[in-house]
């Protein structure tokens, strides 16, 4: 099954049939490339330059060395930047051409057939139409005058919006990652609140059609205008498996006056198998705008998944009264690595920020907080409180906790507090004493530990995320 | 600068009577200077002090050649009164005295040291720059159960007689099983604008005890760079306590490696800083066997537009199960200009451990000065108290109570 799987993760990398090569980027990274990507989406000529601008920077810009953990060079004139959706035909047919693993797993996340089927791009038959599913839920969205597609296509429609707010929080001369990401996106999703609109439901990624395709060079944009609210949604508790390893992804929020937008994330990528082999590398840009007065931002995110995991979810704090906060729950096993945290930007007056991040370390994996928490002169009466709890399992694991702390404000505040710690003897002892097994007890007491961050995911995602907390940690004690 | 550093490094040695072995270290030290060069805030260590930058635009080109055949006169009114003790007294980075006139002189052994050793995969530069340009280290060996009867003070004294504007300067301690000492380590400075690089080795055997407090209050236009390392075996203790508040700017690196079992660690430090200072504490605590402890208490008040930093860091083995490590920094700042930076750092690769870190910086609080001015004190005066009692707290974590009652007086806590 093993030699099977491989067979199919093969297929994957060099499968593709001859019909459609006309519709893939020649390998490697150069101007003719961008110009393929951006002729084949029909963009226009400013976004074409924008790419282009992205890619001179990124010539000069040098890949950061300073993270904890460290992966083999990454060749990027052998990667694909663009290739076409799968056709059903390289797609697994059935359920049971997949890792049994996988759907062992699924089994216990609860995830219902058909969905198992969708999440690997398997068929679905007409019974569960899902188009039908997202075109209503598409419909009570229009009528609110919210703007919910993809980048592609708000690209076409909407190019005003875009044009003013793309590249505004993540402009093309940041960081090396994210400029890549400028110069040779491919897809992602854009969402637009108009002013005193609250957003009646949970959007998703999910819910968004094709969504599963939107390859490795993801772009989000998400505008907040004066008043509105919204809570996005992004992956889900399933495993995912992609083929792309390096996944450099950038998320732009932008919240205007008394806006606020809550982004939760739940990421679950192949993390690579037991001993560390393969794996999905996830550098994700995620930076948030709170530009208006009143405005708040609020990441939360679960992070089980990816061998390597580098982000900083980040809140640039401009106007006055503006929030930010970061809830974060990490979970590191096997060959895993995480360097995750977050940066609190405060410029404006009275600007507040929490953070509250919960790592657990387990097999042979490494964690690191990395956090900035940066009040300039003029953020007079800023205040910041952070928490960071780690959690370790065992004693060929690492769990780090590296933050930053810049006060240039005598009237603003910060207080940073963290532990780490092991699981205590007696805390096991008494689950144990009560007739549940360590594995189900070592599961109750991490989410216990991780229960403030659960607290801040919608409803049904936090059940599912708990779920997913215990299954992360599977044979890392005993 | 690499040319004066190469002619000031042959008039040195040309000057001093040093053996082949040792002009071989020098230059090989020198070597790895001119490779590395000042450290900039490129590197991760020097990102809120970038020294480099400090020292071309407070002092510009430094000199390096130190004439260590001046003879300097001490003026024996410096000395502390209130108590008894041992002397060591530097002037310009040479030590002019040694004087362990309540000790048993058997019991200690003093010696020049042939060889210093630097990891060679150290990249810190500055402790090669010290290694290529410092005197003859004196090394003081505390032999086995035997405990200092009075504390040692070291005078470390700079006046207008330096010609250069680089002063680097080494000590070597090392404490036999059951030994203890107890120093007192005061900076004088009478000299302006020069680089001063000090050097500081402590060995701890078997259950010995170390108590340093290091006193820097005199203002003056110095730029400091402090560096203590800390060697521990089984059950030994060692405690630093740092006041920083008088040099233009100060570095104070103190490195504690905790490689016996049941040895522990306490570092304590105050910044009390105004005008535009520039003062950063930076610890590194490794615990490297099981049940180990630390402790660091770090405290700033600064005002006007100077600016503290404190960056500790607390590795935890995977061989260091039961660690007990905890670090609390916490800053007051007085004035809109002044700056707190802060980088509490955890490594740790074992699980049975407890460590926690805190940070807190703000201004004073609003209420507790109310209170105060309530019961009819001024503004001024409440807040001289509250500052106060937030110092005191780090002062009276100094256990020997003789030195903690002359530090209170010398620093002006009460």
């Amino acid at each position: 099954m093993r030699d099977k799987q491989i067979e199919n993760l093969k297929d994957y990398k060099y499968g593709f049939s001859t019909d459609i090569e006309s519709f893939k980027a020649p390998r490697g990274l150069n101007e003719d490339v961008i110009r393929f990507i951006s002729n084949i989406k029909k963009e226009p000529d400013w976004l074409l330059q924008w790419r282009l601008k992205a890619f001179e920077r990124l010539k000069v810009l040098k890949e950061p060395n300073w993270q904890k953990p460290k992966y083999p060079k990454i060749d990027y004139q052998d990667l694909y930047y663009y290739s076409a959706p799968k056709s059903f035909k390289e797609k697994p047919k059935n359920l049971e051409d997949l890792d049994p693993k996988l759907l062992e797993t699924y089994k216990k996340l609860g995830i219902p057939l058909q969905e198992q089927k969708r999440l690997n791009g398997i068929a679905v038959d007409a019974v569960f139409d899902s188009v039908s599913v997202a075109t209503t839920f598409k419909d009570s969205l229009t009528k609110k005058g919210i703007i919910f597609c993809s980048i592609s296509e708000a690209i076409q429609k909407h190019p005003d919006l875009v044009r003013k707010y793309l590249g505004s929080v993540i402009p093309t001369t940041d960081h090396f990652f994210a400029t890549l990401n400028s110069a040779v996106f491919t897809d992602g999703s854009f969402v637009y609140i108009p002013p005193n609109v609250k957003c009646p439901m949970e959007l998703s990624t999910y819910f968004r059609i094709n969504a599963s395709d939107t390859g490795q060079f993801e772009r989000t944009l998400i505008i907040a205008d004066k008043g509105s609210y919204v809570s996005y949604l992004e992956g889900c508790t399933a495993p995912m498996r992609d083929e792309n390893q390096l996944h450099a992804a950038n998320v732009e929020l932008i919240a205007l006056d008394d806006a606020e937008i809550k982004y939760s994330t739940v990421q679950n990528w192949y993390p690579g198998d037991k001993d560390g082999k393969g794996g999905i590398y996830n550098f994700v840009t995620k930076r948030g705008l709170c530009k208006g007065k009143n405005s708040k931002i609020s990441w939360t995110q679960v992070e089980t998944g990816s061998a390597i995991t580098w982000k900083y979810p980040s809140c640039i704090l401009k106007g006055d009264n503006s929030i930010g906060e970061f809830y974060s729950i990490a979970i590191t096993n096997n060959h895993q690595k995480a360097d995750t945290g977050t940066k609190m930007i405060h410029l404006g007056k009275n600007t507040k920020s929490k953070i509250i991040s919960k790592g657990i370390s387990a097999g042979k994996s490494d964690m690191t907080y990395r956090g900035l928490v940066d009040i300039s002169k003029n953020a007079s009466n800023s205040t910041n409180y952070t928490q960071c709890d780690s959690l370790l399992m065992g004693n060929k694991c690492g769990a780090h906790t590296v933050p930053y702390i810049k006060n240039k404000n005598s009237n603003s505040s910060i207080a940073h507090e963290a532990t780490t710690s092991k699981i205590s003897e007696d805390q096991l002892h008494y689950c144990q004493q009560r007739g549940l097994n360590q594995e189900e007890a070592v599961g109750l007491i991490v989410n216990g530990f991780c229960k403030e961050v659960l607290q801040q995911l919608p409803m049904e995602f936090a059940v599912e995320a708990q779920k997913l907390v215990g299954i992360s940690l599977e044979g890392s004690v005993g | 600068m690499e040319q004066k550093l190469k002619t000031d490094f042959d008039k040195f040695i040309s000057m001093s009577n040093f053996s082949n072995q040792e002009i071989k270290l020098k230059k090989e030290a020198l070597d790895n200077f001119l490779k590395n060069g000042f450290p900039s805030r490129k590197l991760e260590n020097w990102k809120f002090s970038d020294i480099k930058q400090i020292i071309q635009k407070n002092i510009g080109e430094l000199t390096f050649y130190n004439d260590y055949n001046i003879k300097n006169e001490i003026n024996d009114e410096i000395f502390i009164k209130e108590i008894e003790h041992n002397k060591i007294v530097i002037v310009n980075g040479k030590v002019e005295r040694l004087n362990f006139e309540y000790e048993e002189s058997n019991k200690i052994n003093l010696t020049t040291l042939e060889n210093f050793n630097q990891n060679p995969n150290d990249d810190n530069s500055l402790l090669s720059l010290n290694n290529s340009f410092s005197n003859k280290i004196h090394n003081i060996l505390v032999k086995k159960n035997y405990s200092f009867k009075k504390p040692l003070i070291i005078y470390q004294i700079t006046n207008e007689k330096v010609s250069n504007t680089n002063i680097n300067f080494q000590l070597k301690f090392e404490l036999e099983e059951n030994s203890s000492i107890k120093i007192i380590n005061l900076s004088d400075d009478n000299s302006e604008k020069n680089f001063i690089n000090n050097l500081f080795n402590f060995n701890l055997g078997k259950n010995a005890i170390l108590k340093n407090y290091k006193i820097e209050k005199k203002s003056n236009t110095n730029i400091k760079y402090d560096y203590s390392s800390i060697n521990q075996k089984e059950n030994s203790i060692s405690e630093t306590f740092i006041f920083s508040s008088g040099s233009d700017y100060k570095k104070n690196e103190v490195i504690c490696n905790l490689e016996g079992q049941y040895s522990s660690a306490f570092i304590n430090g105050i910044h009390l800083l105004s005008k535009n200072k520039h003062h950063e504490i930076r610890t590194n605590t490794n615990h490297l066997y099981e049940n180990t402890k630390s402790y660091q208490l770090i405290k700033s008040v600064i005002d006007d537009s100077s600016k503290s930093v404190y960056q500790g860091k607390i590795y935890v083995d995977s061989k260091a199960q039961k660690t007990d490590g905890y670090q609390l920094s916490k800053a007051v700042l007085l004035n809109e200009q002044a700056e707190f930076n802060a980088k509490p750092e955890l490594e740790i690769y074992a699980d049975d451990v407890k460590c926690s870190h805190g940070s807190a910086s703000g201004s004073l609080d609003e209420d507790s000065i109310f209170y105060l001015m309530s019961r009819g004190l001024d503004k001024k005066t409440a807040k001289e108290l509250l500052i106060n009692g937030f110092l005191l707290d780090v002062v009276e974590k100094i256990t020997d109570e003789e030195i903690k009652k002359l530090l209170k007086n010398m620093i002006g806590l009460n």
